[in-house]
């Protein structure tokens, strides 16, 4: 993983999450209020802005810009445990002497641990976490079983969307989609899917390259 | 969607250049990160109060920047959370070295953009977290209650108190004191639309009503039919004294807060019905605000806040303040 991945990645990411604006919109309309899309679309946005500021930095320096970008740029939850995300995997240990795919995924189940405890969300509470818990554990337990790169990013794409569907029946108990109760049931988390789509990019880009 | 606007990316910058102009006597506005200061420095030894969140619930927190009430306001994109490096400039520029204060309401994004910049901080800081809705029960099973319209009550009353010297852990003493004595409770008539979203947040028919609704335009205990003002405002102060249990004969202050699209003259007609009520239960009324001053954009409907007042809470409310929003004893 380089900073160039990176920074290839979001552009990705901006194309599907473009695409599936729309959708991601109504959802919160539904059970949020309303900014979860626009929050996503400007991250993602001034992330790619910084393409000529991090494209020679080294790994942990271009990650800390990318942090302090999200947390400043988005606002919002969505801002401050993005921020939390890229800001915890800039702390790993010796990122900048390169980054295999043990180490991309050490660093992201890193992050993934800080923004539960930023958020104080676990499984089951009807949130991102619902899609990022799940696909943090499948990355590392397929790194444990030393099992095929490809094979692990395959399962973490149908961990990531069973994570996300689960989200359909569950009461949220965390964010503003608490408010509403039962009434929050039979709805998909807008948090959920985006997470969702942009695991399906990264991890479907790696493996058709 | 019709609003003053010339362009969603301008919108709040113009609104800020605005509020600056016109309260220039009170405030400076500051841009890259956003931030008000009041148009004069902290004195020195004075805890710095600093609070904020999403654009769209003014005149908080902007307006209530000045003499008396709060040193610095961070204010975010419309309905979502300020940033730890607007809050971080914000403490630099006014902390006069003893502490800063951050008053915060219990909603997600707010929380944890705070925590951030708290952790974030050199200096020395508290928070004083608010959660006067009543609407939405307190159970480990949610976030809590939301912070609301008490908020303007907290800032009120620990302006106060820092302005008479008091330490950074006595104005969080206070402002915790303040916001477990208040309850408050919303009804919304209209929807909402956030600029760049273009049309309404939730969609509402015209004989329904939001019961409970939060400040975003965020759904509440229920959708009911609509009602007589009475009725409804029966059913507001209900729900609040059944959570703050004030006794007969307690003062409170009756604070009636319009969300923005309710004109004064049924504000007022609520005070009056809501007057009626609490007079029956013998619940005296020793303080008054009306008006709007925790708004969500063009949205119709009201909240009632009650705040239990002491001897030590009336004095700081009675205080002089000179803000954009409120002003007496100057």
């Amino acid at each position: 993983m380089s900073v160039n991945f990176l920074i290839h990645r979001a552009k990705e990411i901006q194309a599907v999450i473009d695409a599936n604006a729309s959708e991601i919109e109504k959802l919160d309309q539904e059970i949020g209020d309303g900014d979860h899309i626009f929050n996503v679309q400007r991250g993602i946005k001034l992330v790619i802005e910084l393409e000529a500021v991090i494209k020679d930095l080294p790994m942990s320096k271009a990650l800390n810009q990318i942090a302090m970008k999200v947390l400043s740029g988005i606002g919002g939850s969505s801002g401050a445990l993005f921020g939390t995300l890229f800001m915890t995997m800039a702390k790993g240990n010796d990122i900048d002497n390169g980054v295999d795919y043990k180490k991309a995924i050490e660093i992201f189940a890193d992050g993934v641990e800080a923004v539960k405890q930023r958020g104080k969300a676990d499984v089951g509470e009807k949130t991102m976490m619902d899609v990022l818990i799940p696909v943090s554990n499948c990355l590392k337990k397929g790194v444990e079983d030393n099992k095929d790169v490809k094979e692990i990013l395959q399962e973490a794409i149908e961990v990531a969307e069973k994570g996300m569907f689960s989200t359909k029946d569950l009461l949220a108990t965390k964010g503003r989609a608490s408010f509403l109760g039962e009434r929050a049931k039979g709805h998909i988390d807008p948090g959920a899917r985006s997470s969702q789509l942009m695991i399906k990019t990264v991890c479907e880009s790696v493996l058709n390259s | 969607m019709k609003k003053f606007m010339n362009s969603a990316d301008d919108f709040l910058k113009e609104s800020l250049q605005g509020f600056g102009a016109a309260h220039q006597d009170i405030v400076n506005c500051h841009y890259d990160p956003s931030f008000i200061t009041r148009a004069t420095p902290t004195k020195e030894g004075k805890v710095a109060l600093i609070s904020g969140g999403g654009s769209g619930h003014e005149p908080m927190h902007g307006g209530l920047v000045g003499y008396g009430m709060l040193d610095a306001a961070c204010p975010g994109f419309v309905f979502s959370s300020p940033t730890p490096d607007q809050m971080l400039a914000a403490a630099e520029k006014v902390d006069s070295g003893a502490g800063v204060l951050f008053i915060v309401k219990n909603y997600s994004g707010d929380v944890m953009n705070f925590q951030m910049a708290a952790e974030m901080m050199q200096g020395p800081n508290e928070s004083v977290l608010t959660n006067d809705d009543v609407a939405v029960e307190d159970s480990s099973f949610t976030t809590g209650r939301r912070g609301v319209a008490a908020t303007v009550v907290v800032e009120k009353i620990v302006g106060s108190l820092a302005e008479h010297g008091g330490s950074l852990q006595e104005c969080k003493a206070l402002g915790d004191k303040v916001n477990k004595n208040s309850g408050s409770m919303g009804v919304a008539f209209s929807s909402c639309t956030v600029p760049a979203a273009g049309k309404p947040n939730f969609d509402i028919g015209d004989d329904e009503m939001e019961f409970g609704v939060g400040i975003h335009g965020e759904p509440g205990r229920r959708r009911d039919k609509m009602k007589s003002a009475q009725e409804i405002t029966n059913e507001l102060l209900e729900a609040i004294n059944e959570d703050l249990k004030p006794e007969a004969n307690e003062e409170i202050l009756l604070f009636v807060n319009g969300m923005g699209g309710t004109p004064l003259t049924e504000l007022y007609l609520i005070y009056d019905n809501a007057k009626n009520m609490l007079d029956k239960k013998n619940i005296k009324i020793s303080r008054s605000l009306v008006g709007n001053y925790c708004t969500s954009l063009e949205m119709q409907g009201a909240s009632i806040t009650l705040t239990k007042l002491d001897e030590e809470l009336l004095k700081h409310w009675d205080s002089s303040v000179h803000t954009a929003a409120m002003r007496w004893g100057v």
